[in-house]
């Protein structure tokens, strides 16, 4: 359902209701936070340039996760740096959403059967929203991701249906 | 000029030295590296680089792979933005221990791949290293360029970015028809992306107050920290691996290599590395249109060994990647699986000089230092 | 200069600590000094004005099984162009080899590197700590024998 379909005839004003609005907002102008690790940061920097534009999705990098609300971990997550992506994790605002880049953060990668440094997975640390396989994920693979996750936004409902926990944080 | 300011001392004010953290997530480390920077003011008087947030145990993996050849996609993704130049160094350490003689097409075009990545290379090092500075556009353009390379590459081994191409006496797949137009298309259209960059960034009166002058790094120093490459040659040292310590057809061609003159400041300064690194683009596209002329016909995988079992041996081999000099010592046990990889990496030898070239600089000349350095945390952490 | 006549000038000085060598039909020739030793014939490597081996190209450990480990110092030399092999041998018992931090300054990443990965500990060495792993990290991964840890500070290891 798209926000201008119920409008009057002047067309200055329009019908929807609270939840599409704000899952609109949303979802137009999801800003991420710029944490490329490894291999998959290059293809997000390619999707971010001229030839796979990200910034017609409303998606514009940030530097730091207090001003972001989207984490794209792009690369291989190590034990060492699992400690500091649960707190950038804690650091954003909700909502937030994780989207998991890539072979290695998805599920250790082709480092998972003898890499004794990397984590298996960055699910093990912080919840994760859309997973996008590849490795490297071509940029279009990125675009998808984001529009799956914009799909998602945009069935949220700011109110909890009892019983059943938000699926926002 | 940061040194002016550290000297002058005629002031009586108090002051206490600040640790700063420069933490693992930063938009402009470069990736995943730590700094710890001591400040006194806007002066650094000491940084020490933490790393090893992305080491991946690739020597460990190599040693539990039950082949030669299936060791070559970890090397794509040490240093992920030049992938052809180290598989290259491994293929040839192998193809060494085994003897085997390459047919001279294969030759060619793993000279003409090596070229394209390493102009792609530096066109991710100048781009970002112009967003580090403010310059937004510049990145932009040359993105569009890296782009009509990435297509040259997936139209001949189907990968953009971590390509599996170089195998053990050989390569994986032919090139397709149409790679020699499309490569000279390319090479006409960056000729003039190259004029257009000059023009933006590199003789930008901003870009050189940011850079000339700042993080300056003395032949002497540069060679007893055994850098290599961009970092080496912009203090002035001629040395260049195609030509020094040669390795395949380099010698059948006509190219310079560059040095750094000082034109611009203190020889050494950032801006002759940031330029050695423009002016190696041109000679690659010389490099390159040479070859696209006399490439020969041939099959690429007639001297590929069905078995790959080199004898008991070692074998330390190195090659000119685009950010210094990639060695790879091999050690080889007679059976079908290696027995050690080492892969000695330019970047971890280059970033070690880091502490010594930003003493006396400011805070925000650290940003250009570590930019013209040029690190890939893939290849530092292994 | 081959590695035969380099090899021939670093025995008219230091023949009694060279163990073993082979110079003809490889690629790499070599020295096999003994450990106490590797920092004087370092420093003469250095300053020998026709060898001048200026340039430490590589640092790696080796475990060489049977007990032992090893170091393997590849030089070269860019005003005269040649390339040079050391190689030492330590038991895993007793890991100590003097630092040559003070010869060629990147041997300082490269030995922490070495020391973090085989746990070979280099004397004299200005600042001996893990590089690559955190610091409370448990064993010496590239050692044969060494077997992954379950956990590390509640985080699984293995898949």
């Amino acid at each position: 359902m798209g926000l201008l379909d119920k409008h009057f005839e002047d067309r200055n004003i329009v019908i929807t209701s609270v939840d599409g609005l704000m899952n609109w907002a949303r979802l137009s102008s999801l800003w991420f936070m710029q944490f490329g690790l490894a291999c998959c940061a290059i293809e997000m920097m390619a999707a971010g340039a001229s030839h796979y534009d990200l910034d017609r999705f409303g998606v514009m990098p940030r530097a730091t996760p207090r001003q972001a609300d989207l984490m794209i971990v792009a690369g291989t997550v190590t034990i060492k740096m699992a400690s500091r992506i649960k707190r950038l994790y804690d650091q954003m605002a909700e909502p937030r959403y994780v989207i998991s880049m890539g072979s290695c953060s998805n599920c250790g990668g082709p480092y998972w059967e003898h890499g004794y440094h990397v984590l298996k997975g960055v699910d093990r640390v912080i919840p994760v929203d859309v997973y996008i396989p590849g490795c490297p994920p071509r940029p279009e693979a990125l675009l998808e991701g984001i529009i799956k996750l914009q799909e998602k936004i945009r069935k949220h409902s700011l109110v909890e249906e009892s019983g059943v926990k938000s699926s926002k944080s | 000029m940061g040194e002016i300011i550290a000297n002058n001392k005629n002031t009586n004010l108090r002051t206490e030295e600040m640790v700063v953290q420069m933490g693992p997530q930063h938009p402009s480390t470069h990736g995943v590296l730590r700094l710890e920077v001591t400040l006194d003011g806007e002066i650094v008087t000491d940084v020490k680089p933490h790393i090893g947030y992305l080491h991946r145990c690739f020597e460990k993996q190599c040693e539990a792979m039950s082949n030669y050849q299936q060791v070559i996609p970890y090397l794509d993704r040490l240093d992920y933005i030049a992938a052809i130049s180290m598989e290259w160094s491994y293929v040839l350490a192998v193809e060494k221990l085994l003897k085997i003689q390459l047919p001279e097409r294969v030759e060619y075009i793993r000279v003409i791949m090596a070229e394209l990545q390493r102009i792609a290379s530096h066109i991710i090092a100048i781009g970002t290293y112009g967003l580090d500075m403010g310059a937004f556009t510049p990145f932009l353009f040359l993105m569009r360029d890296r782009e009509m390379i990435l297509d040259i590459f997936e139209r001949t081994c189907g990968a953009r970015l971590l390509y599996n191409y170089f195998w053990i006496g050989g390569l994986s797949h032919d090139v397709p028809l149409d790679f020699i137009d499309r490569t000279r298309q390319f090479c006409n259209k960056f000729k003039k992306t190259i004029v257009e960059v000059n023009n933006l960034l590199s003789y930008n009166e901003i870009f050189i107050k940011r850079t000339a002058n700042v993080g300056v790094l003395p032949a002497d120093v540069a060679i007893n920290f055994a850098t290599s490459g961009p970092v080496l040659r912009g203090s002035g040292v001629n040395w260049d691996l195609r030509r020094d310590d040669p390795y395949s057809i380099y010698d059948k061609f006509n190219w310079e290599v560059q040095v750094g003159k000082g034109e611009r400041g203190i020889l050494g300064d950032c801006w002759d590395r940031y330029m050695v690194r423009c002016r190696e683009m041109e000679q690659s596209v010389k490099i390159i249109e040479q070859a696209l002329n006399q490439i020969p016909e041939g099959d690429v995988k007639s001297a590929i060994p069905k078995r790959i079992r080199p004898n008991v041996g070692k074998m330390y081999v190195r090659t000119e990647a685009p950010r210094g000099e990639l060695g790879i010592y091999l050690l080889s046990d007679g059976s079908t699986s290696p027995y050690r990889v080492k892969a000695r990496s330019s970047c971890f030898v280059n970033l070690s000089v880091l502490p010594e070239i930003s003493k006396g600089a400011m805070f925000a000349d650290l940003v250009a230092i570590i930019g013209s350095i040029d690190i890939v945390l893939g290849e530092i952490d292994r | 200069m081959v590695g035969e006549e380099i090899l021939n000038i670093l025995k008219e000085k230091f023949g009694k600590v060279i163990v073993n060598w082979k110079v003809k039909g490889v690629y790499n020739p070599y020295a096999r000094i003994k450990p106490e030793n590797i920092r004087e014939v370092a420093f003469f490597l250095r300053e020998n004005s026709h060898l001048q081996f200026d340039y430490l190209m590589c640092l790696s450990g080796v475990d060489l099984g049977k007990g032992m480990l090893g170091v393997v110092y590849h030089l070269n030399s860019i005003s005269k162009k040649h390339r040079f092999t050391l190689k030492v041998d330590v038991t895993r018992e007793n890991p100590n080899v003097p630092s040559v931090e003070m010869v060629w300054k990147t041997a300082n990443w490269h030995e922490r590197e070495v020391y973090d990965l085989f746990g070979i500990n280099f004397l004299d060495h200005p600042d001996l700590r893990r590089i690559l792993l955190p610091d409370d990290w448990d064993g010496y991964p590239l050692r044969k024998d060494y077997q992954v840890q379950e956990y590390y500070n509640g985080i699984k290891v293995p898949y």
